[in-house]
């Protein structure tokens, strides 16, 4: 249904312009977000998942980084279109974001509670008084015991878990439509994280906000989304819903991926690799920018770049396997042979 | 907090201690004999030697050492060789004008050295920051005797609009004020440049963009605080420097100050009132230093001051 659609990408294009060469961090990225909805966008470093993150928010630093061309629509709005002051009116207000290293990303001198109201007075024009109770409510919500105490207190008083928290509260406590998780647990040990986890899908369910989730672990992505973007290279190369990206994987990369996971009851010598290494982004290669490490490689895939194919109607994949050239060039092949 | 300002103040003592011995030595062993500087040329060796006993100079030094911690410890400096009135006296005459001084000094440190690191940092490479600190370069490079004749030039002879010299009224505060915290003002523009590029690099500073606050407040709230931290080390020892700077300004301004009186002590060989002057002055740069650990605590509350 349209009218539930949040968050619009098209063919965003996010480059890095150096004294080295421009690099292609994202490179014609498409996906839609809907409303109450999680989608999983994962990749390896450096694939270019958290520069769509900051490229969403507009918060990509320039020089050298810069949105060439696409569009970011919020209900139909274009962000990339919009002046200093509308984009900072959609900050911290209806988007939200969640960064990775819950350590660094708070102002180690200001105390936690004035960093959550401060957000509350400018965007909700609260006072002084009902905004610092708001903060208060918001630290309670995330389940930090002791709030009114821990609001006065700065970061290097709290937890790396409490942190994140705080962040989480920091970020939700404008109501936002949308929240941008980047990585929000990987700097957490594992109970943390599953608690962390727990908490967002609980605020997700009691707020109905639509949650990009961006990640690097599979695991995750199992257990909190509904549909994932794999991301290889700057680009989108499957997009499907969860269920089906495990039970299906339809990219190689994507099946060397769900592959590579330890299995807990098959007996395994060895896990699974992916051999080779991504390529540069500032020299991707012609065809498939996966070409090299493809067990399934072909001439077509190293001369022309594929297109997103739609598999089934929610399937949609990068690789020329899935399309009629791909059954010609077999044919070709097995003629020669 | 109180337990520490206790700590640093009892800390003093030993300081101080350091400081008479310091100064107590050097002025033993520069050339020239007190006693016949004091009786005046062509003064009879009988005069020059009951001189030498009235000061007790033929004393042994550790002697006259502790005769002078004890004239301390009982709150006198001695008086004045040349004079004979207390050393202590002609101080706190003197200390006020000092402290009038290395506080508009300080002032224009602070004042035109953050305001010039914020311009250039905000927009770092712009025409703005390099013409900053291009200037800085300069203020840090001018002596600050030159710079001050040079100001005294433009502002006084050609311009007419200040006076030339003298401490009767603000006017006159102006040039040496400026003199003395241009150096202080240039580092720490740049000082306040390099930490303020730092900071506005941090994952915090990103998380307040992404919640919508204005660049300003990012700037001062966010970014200005955490960057003050190595500026307040650098403002401290600037201080330092400034009261040894103002021995040459007020030279160069004819202002009756604690530095002044230092200089024209050594000419003349009188040790109770170089003793002195020094003292006091190292007394105010402790108290400096106490005030700026004290301002660190204050910035950023995770340094455990005990």
């Amino acid at each position: 249904m349209k009218e539930d659609i949040l968050l619009e990408v098209k063919n965003l294009k996010t480059h890095f312009i150096t004294s080295k060469g421009t690099a292609k961090a994202v490179d014609g990225l498409d996906f839609v977000l809907k409303k109450g909805e999680t989608l999983g966008i994962v990749g390896e470093s450096g694939c270019g998942k958290s520069i769509t993150s900051l490229s969403i928010l507009r918060l990509i630093p320039s020089p050298p980084g810069k949105i060439v061309d696409g569009q970011i629509l919020l209900h139909g709005k274009d962000l990339v279109e919009m002046s200093d002051q509308e984009i900072r009116k959609i900050r911290g207000n209806q988007i939200s974001m969640i960064f990775q290293e819950p350590m660094t990303s708070l102002n180690p001198v200001i105390p936690v509670g004035e960093q959550i109201a401060e957000a509350l007075r400018l965007h909700q024009k609260l006072s002084r008084k009902q905004a610092w109770e708001k903060a208060v409510e918001m630290i309670r919500l995330v389940g930090i015991p002791a709030p009114e105490k821990r609001a006065k207190q700065e970061p290097y008083q709290l937890s790396g878990g409490m942190r994140q928290r705080v962040m989480i509260a920091m970020a939700l406590a404008c109501t936002p439509e949308v929240l941008i998780a980047d990585e929000p647990t990987t700097a957490l040990d594992v109970t943390i994280q599953a608690q962390i986890l727990e908490l967002m899908k609980d605020l997700q369910r009691k707020i109905g906000m639509g949650i990009i989730f961006i990640t690097h672990d599979l695991g995750v992505v199992a257990e909190m989304c509904d549909k994932v973007a794999v991301m290889y290279a700057g680009q989108i190369v499957e997009y499907q819903t969860t269920a089906n990206l495990f039970k299906t994987p339809l990219h190689p990369y994507t099946q060397g991926l769900i592959g590579s996971l330890p299995k807990l009851y098959e007996d395994q010598e060895e896990l699974q690799i992916i051999e080779g290494t991504v390529p540069s982004p500032y020299d991707y290669p012609t065809g498939c920018r996966f070409a090299d490490r493809c067990p399934f490689v072909q001439d077509l895939c190293r001369n022309q770049q594929p297109e997103i194919i739609h598999v089934e109607d929610s399937q949609q994949v990068r690789c020329w396997k899935y399309t009629d050239q791909w059954k010609e060039e077999l044919v070709k092949e097995e003629v020669i042979l | 907090m109180l337990l520490f300002i206790l700590k640093r103040l009892a800390q003093v003592v030993p300081v101080i201690f350091g400081v008479t011995l310091v100064v107590f030595l050097i002025m033993q062993m520069v050339p020239g004999d007190p006693a016949i500087i004091m009786a005046g040329e062509g003064a009879s060796t009988e005069t020059v030697e009951q001189l030498r006993e009235d000061l007790g100079l033929n004393e042994p030094l550790h002697v006259q050492y502790f005769s002078y911690i004890g004239n301390i410890l009982q709150g006198s400096l001695g008086n004045s060789l040349k004079n004979n009135q207390p050393v202590l006296d002609e101080i706190l005459i003197r200390l006020p004008i000092t402290m009038e001084l290395a506080f508009f000094s300080i002032l224009i440190t602070i004042v035109l050295g953050l305001t010039a690191g914020i311009i250039s940092a905000v927009k770092p490479y712009s025409v703005s920051d390099i013409s900053v600190m291009v200037v800085a370069l300069l203020g840090i490079s001018l002596p600050s005797f030159w710079l001050g004749l040079l100001l005294m030039y433009t502002f006084s002879i050609k311009l007419q609009w200040l006076p030339v010299a003298g401490w009767d009224s603000f006017a006159h505060i102006i040039l040496p004020a400026i003199t003395l915290g241009a150096g202080g003002a240039a580092i720490v523009a740049r000082m306040t440049r390099s930490s303020m590029l730092e900071v506005i690099g941090q994952d915090y500073v990103r998380t307040a963009r992404a919640k919508g606050l204005k660049e300003h407040t990012i700037i001062y709230k966010h970014a200005l605080r955490n960057a003050l931290i190595p500026v307040i080390t650098v403002v401290g020892l600037q201080f330092g420097s400034l009261l040894g700077g103002t021995v040459i300004v007020e030279s160069v301004f004819a202002i009756n100050g604690l530095g002044r009186m230092i200089v024209d002590a050594i000419r003349t060989r009188d040790i109770p009132m170089v003793q002195g002057g020094v003292l006091v002055a190292s007394l105010v740069f402790v108290f400096v230093n106490l005030l700026v650990d004290v301002m660190y605590k204050v910035f950023n509350k995770r340094i455990d001051l005990n």
